[in-house]
């Protein structure tokens, strides 16, 4: 178990837990992002976060990886660096870059290992073709990664991310710019490396609709407020009201949410947001 | 100009120049092998940078009367810890290295100016000064060039990582800033060693062209490293031999030599891009 933060209590429930904030705040100079959040994240579970642009969700994921100190309260995260996996949040790749999918997966494996890694290499990679395959990823794993396209980068992140067994999995926006089919791919995988390894999941997304099925519960960042329960306590039109501060209506179509809001909600959240008015 | 390829003369002459082509083939090899790191790194900028550094503190030794190549020495491993430390962010780097380098430079003018020894010196610090590798330049190029590859060994996977993919490296506990540190000494004593034989202004030549080469024909990283090694010995000890014959500087043919394969690579790898 690695600890960060001033006052580092382990209690018997944080050390079950997989990720454990106690009376966490995060504040850059006057701005706050968010106080007193208590979160555990039980292994195995599922936790979406969700919230606007700027509402804080990559600083929190941040946080959990030890890149960004706590203004306040407490932070444990099981396991340590080693054991994390993270989905960064998409940026462009160099498209002259000397890199293959199957080197950017490696280092998911062993890439903080000291050495030049001529050891080991045949069950590395062993390893490595079982991850790519496991996204779907075989057929490129030997191309240039800047010339592949953003959601076939995204799959080699997953496999990345999956390939170091790792006990928590940190995600950050990793639907976006997926087709609908990957994005049940991607998900599916990461549903799968929970339930079979009991890997604890905090997944930022815009749009919740692909991952609806498979979350235990939401944690629901806006503005410095926010709210954590089922998907079915958050994602209410009083819930998202109180949150947003202004009329928000969340509509069941089917099995979908439907968030319904003003012109602020909307720009906010493309994906899952349709303007009333 | 009728012995400009006298292969009888060359031959003869080959016995005088033996510690050089010893030194150019382990400099080849060095700068081979960091190269690909280099250019991954765009840090090509960094390298003319910190070569010219170089060329400072062999001026300075060459004014103190200590030894030119303990000089370069120093002056580029402090050029490279400045610039490490100085441009934390990628976006100011090539202002903090213009601003080094330019200072530097000046000095280094300055330096000359006020020495008064033989004017061959002077020119050998900028354009290389490869008939004067003699037996204690060749033992401490062979120490620092050992010393140079054993910590790369060691480093190699987290570097190589941190060079592609700083993201995510750094959330999986690599130390990013410490080996960018450490990396910018690497190059940094690998330069002054470059200096000696091409160089101050020719050093990219052998650090940064067969690199570059060898990343437009393949996407894979150890074949990169090996094809950039292959590069520049064959830039090394071909420019070493085309330029005894005609008694010429070895750096025009070192950088002829490593240019020519910059092309090929360039139009192969055009090709290869149009056929996909
Ligand atoms: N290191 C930092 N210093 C100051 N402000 C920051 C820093 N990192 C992020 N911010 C600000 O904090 C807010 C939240 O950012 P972020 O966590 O990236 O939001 P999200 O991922 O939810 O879109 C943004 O307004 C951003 O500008
Ligand atoms: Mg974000």
């Amino acid at each position: 178990m690695t600890v960060w933060g001033k006052t580092a209590q382990v209690t018997d429930r944080s050390t079950r837990a997989a990720v454990a904030l106690r009376g966490a705040r995060l504040s850059y100079g006057d701005r706050v992002l968010w106080d007193g959040l208590d979160l555990d994240v039980a292994p195995g579970e599922f936790v979406a976060v969700l919230g606007p642009n700027g509402s804080g969700k990559t600083s929190l994921i941040r946080v959990l990886l030890g890149l960004q100190p706590l203004s306040a309260g407490t932070v444990h995260v099981a396991g340590g660096n080693r054991r994390i996996g993270y989905i960064p949040q998409q940026r462009a790749i160099d498209v002259s870059l000397t890199l293959r999918g199957r080197d950017l997966v490696g280092f998911g494996l062993d890439g903080h290992g000291w050495g030049v890694g001529w050891r080991h290499r045949r069950e590395r990679r062993a390893a490595v073709d079982a991850a790519l395959e496991s996204v779907g990823a075989m057929r490129y794993a030997d191309a240039p990664i800047g010339l592949l396209s953003g959601g076939e980068q995204q799959r080699l992140r997953v496999a990345q991310a999956l390939v170091g067994d790792p006990e928590v999995l940190l995600c950050d926006e990793p639907l976006l710019s997926l087709d609908l089919a990957h994005q049940r791919v991607v998900s599916d995988l990461i549903d799968a490396r929970r339930r079979a390894a009991d890997t604890a999941v905090l997944f930022v997304t815009h749009e919740i609709n692909p991952i609806l099925p498979l979350v235990d519960r939401v944690l629901y960042l806006v503005d410095g407020r926010f709210r954590i329960g089922a998907p079915a306590e958050v994602m209410t039109s009083r819930t998202l009201t109180e949150l947003y501060r202004t009329n928000v209506e969340v509509v069941r179509v089917r099995d979908q949410i439907h968030v319904v809001g003003a012109q602020h909600v909307c720009e906010d959240e493309p994906h899952h947001v349709a303007d009333e008015g | 100009m009728e012995n400009f390829f006298d292969f009888q003369l060359t031959v003869e002459l080959l016995g005088y120049v033996q510690p050089m082509l010893i030194a150019g083939a382990v400099l080849g090899l060095v700068a081979g092998l960091l190269g690909p790191l280099v250019v991954t790194r765009k840090m090509a900028f960094a390298v003319h940078g910190t070569s010219e550094l170089a060329f400072t503190g062999g001026a300075a030794a060459l004014l103190i009367g200590i030894g030119v190549g303990y000089g370069a020495l120093a002056g580029s491993v402090i050029a490279a810890l400045l610039l490490g430390l100085l441009s934390r962010r990628d976006s100011d780097r090539d202002s903090v290295i213009g601003a080094i380098l330019a200072f530097g430079l000046g000095l280094g003018v300055l330096f000359l100016a006020l020495y008064k020894g033989r004017a061959a010196n002077k020119f050998g610090l900028l354009t290389g000064q490869v008939v004067s590798v003699g037996s204690t330049d060749l033992w401490l190029l062979i120490g620092s060039s050992v010393a140079v590859l054993a910590v790369l060994a060691v480093i190699y996977r987290p570097l190589h990582f941190a060079s592609v993919d700083a993201a995510v490296a750094v959330a999986r506990g690599v130390p990013v800033r410490t080996l960018s540190v450490v990396f910018a000494v690497l190059v940094g004593v690998a330069t002054a060693l470059s200096v000696q034989l091409v160089g101050a202004l020719l050093v990219l030549s052998l650090m940064i062209t067969p690199a570059a080469a060898a990343s437009r024909v393949t996407a894979s990283p150890l074949r990169a490293t090996l094809l950039a090694v292959v590069f520049a010995e064959v830039s090394v000890l071909g420019g070493m031999l085309l330029s005894l014959a005609p008694g010429m500087p070895v750096s025009a043919f070192v950088t002829a030599v490593s240019f020519f394969i910059y092309l090929v690579c360039r139009l192969m790898s055009g090709k290869r891009e149009r056929v996909q």
